[in-house]
């Protein structure tokens, strides 16, 4: 809907019709993001999202910044994917430069991958429990994401940006106890999980909320580019993981989740099955770290080759594609991050079309927008 | 298709255009006004399928703009990179894509927010990010006089 087109629909004054903003500074849109939704009555009509409002130009940045320090603005992106992020990054440059990282670093990448995607997923589960009306999900899902981020905070001395994975390798070798603290934590969380779907799962509310909401097919998926977990509830096979492998996916037995409903409700349901593949992946790797150097050698200034590198990656939201542009500079001529949540949100007049404002909140938790990620 | 078929087949089918094995991806590079027909064949064409845009964007050249498109097909597997050159460096414009892909109505929106490439026939071409008479940052020569971004 054009921006001329609303402000005649306001100017007319038709009867029934309201036009509302939800944001910039709403608990439901998790971050700067602000929804006009037009009402008749209770029921959306359409809605057009407005983002820029935490817009950095990290893409222009990049022209100006080293590979080294790029890494630490991809962290800023999605923050809640920054392994992701940094290793997309990481893997375009050492592609790029021929390089091959040590197997130790593969595999450390990829369960710090995975791990991440845990506590990305628990905050979602956590925060979208607590949209929808359930207060209780929220500290039930903060408790257990504590315990990754103790985990990270004791390797890389952070908990949420820890630009660790960095073109070569990794910034330093991992905590002696990483191992030992993270198959407590494996062991910890499978208790736990299943109390997640005690909570909401078969929760009558929670279902009659979400089940046949938001319903989203598989060519929609595809045409709007809606690529994730939200993408594979609709039975689009997009799990970059599988695709492409990168890092250490190719030696883990794992499953890609998908549904075919392409509701709210499924698109839960794929969460919480991927916290368990999630999980499986880490337990194949643990004990399998192999002995070597954290990091391959390096040069201290990263001059990559002229041409064009691109670089997938699977993060907790979906697809990130970095598309690298260099002329054999230091830094890069032109940096591109297509980012999941970009996508992803421009469904949303789609899916919340027709549902009633209530819903709107339950449709937009499904696809767990991560602003920063959005404007870049 | 295999690579080889796939580069075959574009011979064939679109003689105008320049058809390059890059790095990674079969590429093809075409002039803005010659895009939206091969991005058509590219969708629609049975043995094609190219029915996935997962990245849109745009690089500003200095003496030109490129719009670059990676499409992948969910049937086949296979990928290309999509290349249309603008000269006109006064008023760019190129062909939307949004009548193919529906994702690339906001990647298009965007590429316009920042570099200022107008998509002709776009249903909705405003900014996306930026304020009006905010310039277009992403452009080689864009001075940013009050934060002094300069390369």
């Amino acid at each position: 809907m054009k921006e001329v087109e609303l402000n005649e629909i306001i100017a007319s004054k038709e009867d029934g019709k309201y036009i509302i903003n939800i944001g910039p500074q709403h608990p439901s849109t998790h971050g700067v993001l602000r929804f006009v939704v037009s009402l008749k009555g209770e029921t959306l009509e359409y809605l057009i999202p407005h983002c820029g409002y935490i817009h950095r130009g990290i893409e222009k940045m990049c022209e100006n910044l080293t590979y080294p320090q790029i890494i630490h603005l991809t962290d800023r992106m999605d923050y809640l994917s920054a392994h992701m992020n940094n290793e997309a990054v990481s893997l375009c440059v050492e592609n790029a430069l021929g390089i091959e990282v040590p197997e130790r670093v593969k595999v450390i990448r990829t369960i710090l991958s995975e791990l991440q995607r845990i506590a990305s997923h628990q905050l979602w589960w956590a925060a979208f429990g607590m949209d929808i009306g359930g207060l209780t999900c929220f500290f039930y899902g903060l408790r257990d994401r504590e315990k990754v981020l103790d985990i990270f905070e004791e390797s890389f001395g952070s908990r949420l940006l820890h630009s660790f994975i960095c073109p070569g390798g990794l910034m330093q070798d991992i905590h002696p106890d990483f191992q030992k603290r993270v198959k407590e934590f494996i062991a910890y969380f499978r208790k736990k999980l299943p109390e997640y779907d005690q909570l909401l799962t078969g929760n009558v509310i929670f279902e009659q909320r979400t089940k046949g909401l938001g319903i989203l097919t598989k060519a929609e998926a595809i045409d709007y580019g809606v690529t994730g977990p939200s993408g594979r509830a609709s039975g689009f096979s997009c799990d970059i993981r599988k695709k492409h492998p990168y890092s250490a996916y190719d030696r883990v037995e794992f499953r890609e989740i998908l549904a075919n409903e392409g509701d709210t409700y499924s698109r839960y349901k794929v969460r919480i099955e991927e916290m368990w593949e999630s999980m499986n992946i880490i337990e194949q790797l643990i004990d399998q770290i192999p002995e070597g150097s954290f990091t391959a050698p390096m040069k201290a200034i990263i001059k990559v080759p002229e041409g064009e590198y691109t670089q997938r990656v699977e993060t907790a939201r979906g697809e990130l594609a970095v598309y690298l542009v260099s002329t054999g500079d230091k830094n890069p001529y032109r940096m591109r991050f297509r980012t999941p949540n970009f996508s992803n949100l421009f469904v949303m007049n789609h899916l919340s079309a027709g549902a009633k404002i209530a819903d709107l909140i339950a449709i937009s938790g499904s696809l767990d927008l991560v602003i920063p990620d959005i404007d870049r | 298709m295999e690579k080889d078929q796939l580069t075959e087949f574009f011979r064939n089918r679109f003689p105008d255009a320049v058809i390059e094995q890059g790095n990674q991806y079969l590429t093809i590079k075409t002039d803005a006004a010659a895009m939206h027909p091969i991005a058509a064949v590219l969708k629609s064409d049975k043995e094609l399928q190219f029915d996935y845009l997962f990245n849109l964007t745009g690089i500003d050249w200095s003496d030109r703009f490129s719009v670059v498109y990676h499409l992948e097909s969910t049937v086949f597997g296979h990928e290309v990179v999509l290349k249309a050159d603008i000269l006109n460096r006064e008023k760019p414009s190129v062909a939307t894509v949004s009548d193919l892909w529906r994702t690339a109505e906001f990647h298009e929106r965007e590429v316009y927010d920042l570099l200022g490439i107008e998509f002709v026939d776009h249903p909705d071409l405003r900014r996306l990010f930026l304020e009006d008479g905010a310039g277009f940052p992403l452009r080689k020569d864009f001075k940013d006089e009050i934060n002094l971004i300069e390369r």
